[in-house]
């Protein structure tokens, strides 16, 4: 309690912030815990657990047509789409893929980063290249969306109690019926997965929001774990690496394990 | 114990070499024929696993800090970098994240070893009290390192901590405002717990000479507690405790492997996968496990300054042991009460423990948590301060047997094993 | 007992070599992360290549890039540049070799083998002496006797095809790997 005195005392006043991002409203004598999320299974649980490159693939379609227009997710780029263990788009579709977007050009030879009219020059993007922002900075993350401010992904998986589990309990949680009594924020929305309820992300799947091109149906529920297991690649992107090696390694160290312990159990026969 | 050195220098070379710098009779002596007691069990092993992971720490460390960029706007990221874009950086930064957990796994067991077999007592103080001091400076180490990579936990444990010193009356602001280098957590703050995080490892490396030193004049205290009374009683430690030593520590790295490459994130907080941010603190902070049961001793206590002697008080304790174990006999093998209350200790530590991870209003069975963690923190104090001394002048042991070698082989002691 | 005894001794002394070998292994094996940790990272790989635009060069004038971390000298040549480098004979080079990424490995240091286009020479900025940047020389402002760059370490002089002619450095001026996208455009890496 007196920890939190302290730590409080430096955030004095100014949580403004969290408490519109948690949603302050809660209704009289209703628990607003957040539900245990849903026991939703995934391909890359367990010690052999890999990615599946559909759901990264198309993972990333939700991503980038849905997400990306509020959310940013600074700690991937767009070589990161080729390399092993993850989407593993060819290298020609993710030069495509960086392509597409438009990153802030470096100050030209006058040293300009503006046009005439004021409007920053852009350049295409390149594998080097992050995932670009969709706002400048948080202040105007904040001012579009009401005040809140939309988390960056690439370390939501790892970054939320619940891990996978908990990102698609929010993705599919919005259809739940509040119970009677409970009453909703001004402009928030209804989430039993939340803490609070309350969350200020508008329901973001849609059925056929997107339109896959392997021919998979777009449902809400699919196009959620899609983009679930993108999030866990981007949060984890060296996972299936770090397994394989893992199996290796454990391979390797039981086998020395029994060896030495012949030697121990040898050398030690007569000595107790 | 340690008696002449039996180093035989073989070739010119060696003969060359040990009269200017005798480093192979020192190897020769302390590691290969130094007589260790025959009777050493499992938890005996751990002084050697513990020097591996201080290796563990300090290579891997060293590794990160080439990558690592000391500066509040940038060191998340290049935490991140480190996980994502460097060769075999996950690798590398979780080994050095799990092995700070492995590391006081290990040094707990260590401890509690010595508690039980009274590896603390004459003529072993120095030994123990040394090790108290790399415990600290371990505590120092792993406290500064969970700080760098500038997550929502590294941020609001290191406000927390340094807030500590500012219950000490009249100077405590000061000194708070000294540890920042600002009003508050910051950049500077940052940037001197990095280099102290490097700094100590090596400072602690030294202290843990000192500590093989000390044990190297008395040699090894053993499960029985008794001395060591002829050669019967000992074998060399090479190869004998090198190979169980070696077998061991291979089961412990297979843990730690565990950990490292299948849940790597165990210990952790996802919190700290967010970046520090000086205006929200998260909703449940709690400390590093191995750091839990101080913390729910200070949280126990309904008053700041009366909170931080406690929880320092707890630590320091463990320097007066030595004088406070008024025994004869240094094994709880032989003394039945003291046996008891000590299981009564490692459950009241693993209680803390227990509480200090829960959040402070947490209720058990209708029991609220603040006051089991009460009554655990004054048996850790009766402990040391009551039990230990008033049991020892009270207990019967049980016999001691004759000489280790008896014990350990029995009727057969009199020939030689080989 | 004597024929057990040695049996054991055998056994006991397979295994000891057994475990150190199988531990000496893996430490060896573990060691290669901590060592290709310090290999450029996959960021660092994924920035390898830039593009360079042409069009505001003039001739006479280099443009300084830098491309991966060291500089790159990108000159467009005037007419008579070109024609006392053309007129050099190769065998009279100190490095007869090409040092062309674009061209085979043994390729002879022909000025046709130092530029795709003639036009435009494409050099790292780096002598092969001992990786100073060499002066580029202008017709205003010579640098050394052969018209090209002089590095002002170590006094190695370079021609007009960044040919290595007099001073210590052993090689010509590396032409890195590049690509005319367009007229104007190249790109290299």
């Amino acid at each position: 309690m007196q920890l939190k005195t302290h730590a409080s005392r430096l955030a004095l006043g100014l949580a403004l912030g969290s408490a519109l991002l948690a949603g302050s409203a809660y209704a009289e004598g209703t628990d607003t815990k957040r539900h245990h999320p849903k026991d939703e299974k995934f391909s890359f649980e367990g010690p052999f657990g890999t990615y599946d490159r559909g759901e990264l693939q198309r993972g990333y379609q939700v991503y980038k047509e849905v997400c990306a227009a509020c959310h940013a997710a600074n700690h991937l780029s767009f070589h990161n789409l080729d390399e092993p263990g993850g989407p593993e788009f060819s290298e020609a579709q993710a030069k495509a893929l960086a392509n597409a977007v438009r990153i802030q050009a470096e100050p030209n030879d006058k040293g300009e980063t503006t046009d005439d009219k004021g409007v920053p020059l852009m350049r295409p993007g390149t594998l080097a290249d992050h995932f670009p922002a969709p706002y400048a900075n948080e202040n105007a993350a904040r001012a579009n969306n009401s005040g809140a401010l939309p988390p960056d992904l690439s370390m939501l998986v790892k970054a939320r109690e619940g891990g996978a589990q908990y990102v698609y309990s929010i993705l599919t949680g919005f259809h739940e019926k509040p119970p009677a009594g409970f009453k909703l924020a001004e402009g928030k929305y209804f989430n039993p997965y939340f803490e609070g309820w309350n969350i200020s992300m508008p329901p973001p799947l849609t059925n056929n929001g997107v339109s896959y091109s392997d021919g998979t149906k777009a449902t809400i529920e699919q196009q959620a774990h899609d983009v679930t297991t993108f999030l866990a690649w981007a949060s984890e992107p060296k996972m299936e690496e770090r397994k394989r090696f893992g199996f290796g390694a454990m391979v390797f160290l039981i086998m020395l394990a029994g060896v030495l312990f012949m030697a121990y159990r040898k050398l030690w026969k007569d000595q107790h | 114990m340690s008696g002449p050195s039996t180093y035989n220098p073989k070739s010119g070379f060696e003969r060359w070499l040990d009269a200017r710098l005798p480093l192979p009779r020192l190897m020769h002596d302390t590691m290969s024929t130094f007589p260790t007691p025959r009777n050493l069990n499992i938890w005996y092993t751990f002084g050697g696993i513990l020097t591996f992971c201080l290796a563990v720490q300090i290579v891997t460390g060293v590794v990160l800090a080439m990558h690592y960029v000391a500066n509040a706007n940038l060191a998340f990221d290049s935490v991140e970098a480190i996980m994502r874009e460097v060769n075999y950086g996950w690798l590398i930064r979780y080994m050095h994240s799990n092995g700070a957990s492995m590391f006081f796994l290990a040094v707990y067991i260590h401890m509690f070893r010595g508690l039980y077999y009274g590896s603390y007592k004459n003529p072993r103080e120095l030994i123990w009290i040394i090790g108290v001091l790399i415990y600290l400076l371990m505590m120092a180490t792993a406290f500064f390192g969970y700080v760098l990579p500038w997550g929502q936990m590294s941020f609001w444990g290191a406000t927390v901590i340094t807030n500590l010193f500012s219950a000490i009356p009249v100077v405590g602001n000061s000194i708070a405002t000294w540890l920042w280098g600002d009003f508050a957590v910051g950049d500077a703050t940052l940037n001197r717990f990095f280099s102290l995080h490097y700094l100590l490892p090596f400072i602690i490396s030294g202290v843990v000479g000192l500590h093989i030193w000390a044990l190297h004049v008395p040699g090894n205290n053993n499960p029985l507690g008794i001395d060591v009374k002829s050669p019967q009683d000992t074998v060399p430690f090479h190869p004998y405790y090198t190979v169980k030593d070696a077998f061991y520590l291979v089961c412990f790295i297979i843990l730690f492997a565990a950990f490292v490459f299948y849940s790597p994130d165990f210990f952790g907080s996802p919190d700290n996968y967010q970046p520090a941010n000086p205006l929200v603190t998260p909703p449940d902070i709690v400390p590093e496990w191995y750091l839990l049961p101080f913390y729910a001793m200070l949280r126990s206590i309904p008053n700041k300054l009366l909170g931080v002697i406690v929880m320092g008080g707890a630590i320091v304790t463990l320097v007066f042991i030595p004088w406070l174990d008024t025994s004869r006999v240094r094994s709880c093998r032989f003394r039945p009460l003291m046996k008891q209350f000590f299981w009564a200790f490692a459950v009241a530590c693993l209680l803390l423990g227990y509480c200090g991870a829960q959040s402070v209003d947490a209720e058990r069975f209708g029991v609220p948590l603040v006051w089991v963690a009460r009554i655990a923190s004054l048996y850790y104090f009766a402990f040391f301060w009551l039990i230990m001394p008033v049991i020892g002048l009270i207990e019967t042991p049980k016999k001691l047997p004759a000489s280790i070698a008896q014990s350990v082989l029995g009727d057969n002691a009199a020939t030689p094993a080989e | 007992m004597a024929a057990t005894t040695s049996d054991a001794g055998t056994r006991r002394d397979f295994i000891y070599v057994a475990s150190a070998s199988i531990g000496a292994v893996g430490a060896a094996a573990m060691a290669w992360p901590f060592i290709d940790q310090m290999n450029p990272s996959s960021a660092a790989l994924a920035l390898g290549s830039i593009e360079v635009d042409l069009a505001a060069i003039q001739p006479g004038q280099q443009v300084l890039v830098k491309w991966r971390g060291q500089p790159l000298f990108v000159r467009r040549r005037t007419p008579a540049e070109i024609a006392s480098a053309k007129a050099v004979d190769v065998a009279s080079l100190p490095d007869g070799n090409a040092r062309n990424a674009n061209v085979a490995d043994s390729a002879p240091a022909t000025d046709a083998n130092r530029a795709i286009k003639p036009e435009w020479l494409v050099v790292k900025g780096v002598c092969t002496h001992l990786g100073c940047t060499p002066q580029a020389a202008t017709p205003q402002i010579p640098q050394g006797e052969y018209g090209g760059w002089l590095c002002h370490c170590h006094g190695s002089m370079y021609d007009t095809a960044g040919r290595i002619r007099k001073g210590p450095a052993p090689e010509n001026l590396a032409v890195p790997p590049y690509a005319f996208l367009s007229d104007t455009r190249i790109k290299v890496g």
